[in-house]
């Protein structure tokens, strides 16, 4: 099967279960966002999928290929971290010729036009960028790549509106032109929304859902009005979660409504992916 | 032909609406070029299977059309096409909505007709 299997993957820290059993399919050309409060284990699971860190049980292949310690197979995965793998000194130009020779497929014109568009000096060391442009310098890594799954944890941190909306433009441009998998986390959720076509959220170091972002919208929404018609209205449904202020309470509860059986005064409308995760999170119906 | 997206409908349905509202206002007439896939993704920061579920919604109604290699067309009729579909549901999408508001506020039918022929006077001035 082609795609990224991870299998029953667990990892422990010490007495930290920070991922349990999780297992999920990666299809090609396609993606991801992968969401969780901080801790969940988004950044754990990058590090083993991409082999920095060993898990203590289970497996990962890609492209049906065992991926451990196989460079050829990790190849074909690129993950950008927060942490920078270059010496703090080498300076940005150089660190981009450095990664053609790790990276065959990596694109060293295309680094050099994004450097010049996101105004990212070249010829500065790594580590006098600013917290902004150190992102800037591992976007632009991570977009030149060219491998055919890219991992992107935290990938706007630091950085401001204007570069964050390039950001996004860039990578629908670049996944339009060479589809391939792209798994984003980030706690940025609404703004990436509608570029992800599958969610995956992770809670406490397990996989809670795992569905087309579309098929998560459509399964649930929200319905607000005055807390006498809430309470009798989601009493026989399955309610994520409620929210009051005042007289006036929201739910938000899973399934499709039926438009005639809900009341006069009543408002529904469409969950958001945002408010969709902040529900389930604060809902506790996941562990 | 901007569009700010809302929670009420999914993003490639508001998608359809912008580009059948820019073909309603003229702003594509019939046979010409609409933005590619990849435009409309990255103008609007959605998910190019996004952008094309939202034409192919047009496709399906016939108001766009695929020239092999080339992209996507305005349909020749396309225009007269959105004309009689907004007709059609017009009594369902605005006409019904309110007078469910009109009940709520304890409007009745006369009074109702009576601001409906005002709200033409109004507009005739």
């Amino acid at each position: 099967m082609m795609g990224i299997e991870v299998r029953n993957v667990t990892k422990t820290f010490g007495s930290v279960m920070a991922l349990e059993d999780v297992s999920l399919h990666l299809e090609v050309k396609k993606i991801y966002g992968l969401l969780g409060n901080n801790g969940a284990g988004k950044t754990t699971l990058f590090n083993i999928i991409s082999n920095r860190l060993y898990a203590d049980s289970g497996q990962i292949s890609i492209d049906d290929q065992k991926a451990a310690d196989h460079d050829s197979v990790l190849g074909k995965v690129f993950m950008m971290g927060e942490d920078n793998l270059f010496p703090e000194d080498m300076r940005v130009k150089k660190a981009f010729t450095t990664s053609k020779l790790f990276l065959p497929q990596f694109d060293l014109d295309y680094a050099l036009v994004l450097a010049e568009r996101f105004e990212l000096q070249t010829n500065k060391k790594i580590k006098s960028l600013s917290t902004g442009y150190a992102s800037i310098f591992r976007l632009i890594l991570a977009l030149s790549a060219n491998t055919p799954y890219l991992l992107l944890d935290e990938p706007v941190l630091g950085l401001d509106a204007r570069h964050r909306d390039m950001f996004y433009k860039l990578l629908i441009e670049h996944y339009s032109h060479r589809p391939s998998t792209i798994v984003i986390s980030t706690h940025i959720i609404l703004e990436v929304a509608n570029l992800l076509e599958h969610i995956l959220i992770i809670n406490n170091g397990r996989i809670v859902k795992d569905v087309p972002r579309d098929e998560l919208l459509a399964g649930s929404y929200t319905v607000s009005g005055p807390a006498s018609l809430i309470d009798h209205f989601i009493k026989d449904k399955k309610t994520i979660s409620t929210d009051r202020i005042g007289g006036l309470r929201t739910a938000c509860i899973e399934g499709q409504p039926d438009e005639s059986d809900v009341p006069d005064g009543l408002e529904i409308r469409q969950t958001n992916l945002q408010d969709y995760f902040i529900s389930l999170m604060n809902g506790g119906s996941v562990k | 032909m901007s569009i700010k997206f809302n929670d009420e409908k999914p993003i490639f349905m508001q998608i359809a609406v912008m580009l059948e509202n820019a073909i309603f206002c003229g702003a594509y007439v019939e046979e010409d070029q609409i933005p590619s896939i990849t435009e409309l993704a990255v103008a609007y920061n959605i998910n190019p299977a996004t952008a094309l579920k939202g034409i192919n919604m047009l496709v399906d109604e016939g108001l766009l059309y695929k020239k092999r290699g080339l992209g996507m067309f305005v349909a020749a009729g396309a225009s007269a096409k959105i004309h009689q579909k907004r007709k059609n549901s017009f009594y369902a999408n605005y006409i019904r909505p309110m007078i469910k508001e009109a009940r709520q506020l304890g409007i009745n039918g006369d009074s109702l007709s009576a601001m409906i022929e005002r709200g033409y006077q109004d507009d005739g001035n």
